[in-house]
C-alpha cells in the first residue's frame, strides 16, 4: 500500500485542510472540516477534496468587471415591487406599532435623520433578564416620566391667572417618586414671570400678568417637565421573548440606556441608524442597516441574497458617515458631472459643474454611454495595446 | 445629538470612559487594531489602491477612539460576516 493510500488520522486531515484557511473564507473551511469528521479518508482523497473545494469556490466568485451595483439594484428593486404597497403595516405588539414594508425600506436607504418609529430593544443582564418584576423595575427607570404622567387633574383659572395641577399619589408611588423629587424638578424650571409652589399634592402656578396664551404655554411647559427616566424614551415595556425578559421602547436614546443598571450593554440596540453610527460607530451602523433591510424583506417573505444587502450597507457607510443612496448621498456626490446630470435636474447640474470647472474623466458607465464610449464593465474593463 | 455628546465629554471624562468601555463590549462593535505603517503600505500595494481608495472611518468614531488610532492610520477590522464567518477589512482613519 502506497503512502497516499493510507487512511489519515482525524488530526492529520484537519491539519491538511487548515491550509485552506488562507484561500477560502473561514465559514466554508469550518463547514468542510465539520463534514469530514468521522470519515476515514486517505491522503489522496483529502488532496482531491481540497482541489474540488477550491475550484468550486473560484467558480462561484464574481468575475472582475461584473456590474455588481446593477445586479444589486435589480435584485433588491424587483422584490420590493412585490411588497404590500404602501400599506403602513402595523404589527400589533401590545401597545406598539412599527413601520414595516416599503416605507421602512425607503427610510433605511434614504438614511432619514429620525425613523418614523424610533425604538430600542433593550436586553437585560443576569437576574433582570430572568425575573419579570426586575425587568419591569428597569423599564420604569428607563421610561420618561413627566409631570403630565403623574397628574390627576389640571385646572386653569383664567381670571386670577393661576394653574393648579393635582398630582396623583398612586401614580407617584408607581414610579417610585416622592414629593421632594417633584419639588427638585420644579426648581430646575423656575423661570421669570411666574411663581411655582408645591402645596401638598397640588402644584400651584401663579402668573404675574394674566395672559391666556401665556398661561397655556406655561401649563404645557410644566406638564412636560421631566421627573425621572431617560429623555426621548416615550414608552418602555417589559416583555418576555423566548426565555428572557427584554424591554422594548418607543423613542430612542441609546447612549443613556447603555449605562443604566441592569441593561445588557452588549446587545441593546436601536433602530435609528444615525444614532447607532454616533454611539457605536460606523461598523455597527453597517450591521444595523443590513439587519434592518433583511428584516423588512424577510417579513414580506422575499428572498434576497445577503450579499446584495451587504453591498448597499457597504456603500452607505463607505465614507465613515451614513450616507443615503439618493440625491444627497451616493448618487448626488458622484465625481462625474455627466453622471450627476443624468441622474437629476440635468441643466442645473451641468451649469454648476461648469461654474466649478469640473473635469469629466469618463471613468464610469453613464458618462461613457453619453459620450458613446465603451463602458468600463465586463470585457470593457480591459484595454489592449498592440505592439506594431 | 452631537452637541449633547460633546458636552458630556467635557463635563466628565470618567463617564465618557465608562461609556466607551461599554461600547467596546457591544456585539455590533467589531474587534479592531492599528496596522503598523510599513505593513499598511504593503497591504495597500497588494490591493493596488491609494490610501484614500479604501473605506474611511472618522477619527471621532467610537471604534477609533477605543483603539486610539490617529488620522492617517490604517486599521484592521475583524468583522463577523453572514457568508464568510469572519472577514478582515481595512479602513483608513480620516479627520472628522
Amino acid at each position: 500500500m502506497s503512502a497516499s493510500q493510507q487512511v489519515l488520522t482525524e488530526e492529520e486531515v484537519v491539519k491538511c485542510l487548515s491550509r485552506l484557511y488562507n484561500i477560502l473564507p473561514r465559514a466554508y473551511v469550518d463547514e468542510i472540516i465539520g463534514k469530514v469528521r468521522g470519515r476515514r479518508l486517505t491522503r489522496e482523497q483529502v488532496e482531491k477534496l481540497m482541489l474540488l473545494a477550491v475550484t468550486a469556490y473560484y467558480r462561484t466568485i464574481v468575475d472582475p468587471g461584473e456590474a455588481i451595483g446593477i445586479v444589486t439594484a435589480q435584485s433588491i428593486g424587483e422584490p420590493s415591487t412585490q411588497m404590500v404597497l404602501r400599506s403602513f403595516h402595523y404589527a400589533g405588539l401590545r401597545e406598539f406599532s412599527m413601520a414595516l414594508g416599503l416605507p421602512r425600506m425607503i427610510e433605511i436607504v434614504d438614511a432619514r435623520r429620525k425613523p418614523s418609529r424610533p425604538m430600542m430593544t433593550v436586553y437585560l443582564q443576569g437576574e433582570y433578564a430572568k425575573d419579570g418584576e426586575k425587568a419591569l423595575e428597569v423599564a420604569k427607570r428607563i421610561q420618561l416620566v413627566t409631570i403630565e404622567n403623574v397628574a390627576k387633574s389640571v385646572d386653569i383659572d383664567y381670571i386670577s391667572g393661576t394653574i393648579v395641577i393635582e398630582l396623583d399619589p398612586d401614580q407617584l408611588r408607581y414610579w417610585n417618586l416622592t414629593l421632594s423629587d417633584v419639588r427638585k424638578a420644579l426648581d430646575r424650571i423656575r423661570g421669570k414671570g411666574a411663581e411655582v409652589k408645591l402645596e401638598g399634592y397640588n402644584i400651584v402656578v401663579t402668573l404675574h400678568e394674566i395672559d391666556p396664551v401665556k398661561l397655556r404655554r406655561v401649563r404645557d411647559k410644566i406638564l412636560q417637565t421631566r421627573l425621572a427616566g431617560i429623555k426621548n424614551v416615550k414608552k418602555a415595556l417589559a416583555k418576555k421573548e423566548g426565555d428572557e425578559w427584554i424591554i422594548r421602547t418607543e423613542g430612542t436614546n441609546l447612549e443613556a440606556v447603555l449605562t443604566v443598571e441592569g441593561v445588557d450593554h452588549r446587545r441593546t440596540i436601536s433602530n435609528d441608524i444615525h444614532e447607532v453610527a454616533e454611539v457605536l460607530g460606523i461598523e455597527a451602523a453597517r450591521t444595523v442597516i443590513m439587519r434592518e433591510l433583511k428584516r423588512v424583506l424577510d417579513e414580506q417573505g422575499l428572498a434576497v441574497d445577503v450579499r446584495h444587502i451587504m453591498l448597499v450597507a457597504d456603500i452607505m457607510t463607505w465614507s465613515g458617515k451614513v450616507k443615503q443612496v439618493g440625491r444627497h448621498g451616493v448618487a448626488g456626490e458622484k465625481e462625474s458631472p455627466l453622471a450627476r446630470a443624468a441622474f437629476e435636474v440635468t441643466v442645473r447640474n451641468l451649469v454648476e459643474a461648469a461654474l466649478r470647472g469640473e473635469v469629466e474623466r469618463f471613468r464610469s458607465v453613464i458618462e461613457s454611454v453619453i459620450a458613446g464610449k465603451y463602458v468600463p464593465v465586463g470585457t470593457g474593463m480591459v484595454e489592449l495595446m498592440m505592439e506594431l | 445629538m452631537s452637541s449633547r455628546s460633546s458636552r458630556s465629554k467635557s463635563k466628565s471624562s470618567k463617564k465618557e470612559k465608562l461609556l466607551l468601555s461599554k461600547i467596546a463590549e457591544h456585539e455590533l462593535v467589531p474587534r479592531a487594531e492599528i496596522v503598523p505603517k510599513d505593513e499598511a503600505k504593503r497591504i495597500l500595494k497588494q490591493m493596488n489602491a491609494a490610501p484614500w481608495q479604501i473605506p474611511w472611518i472618522r477619527a471621532s468614531d467610537p471604534l477609533v477612539r477605543i483603539i486610539g488610532a490617529k488620522p492617517g492610520d490604517v486599521i484592521r477590522i475583524i468583522r463577523d460576516s453572514p457568508t464568510a464567518g469572519k472577514v478582515i477589512v481595512y479602513r483608513i482613519v480620516v479627520p472628522g
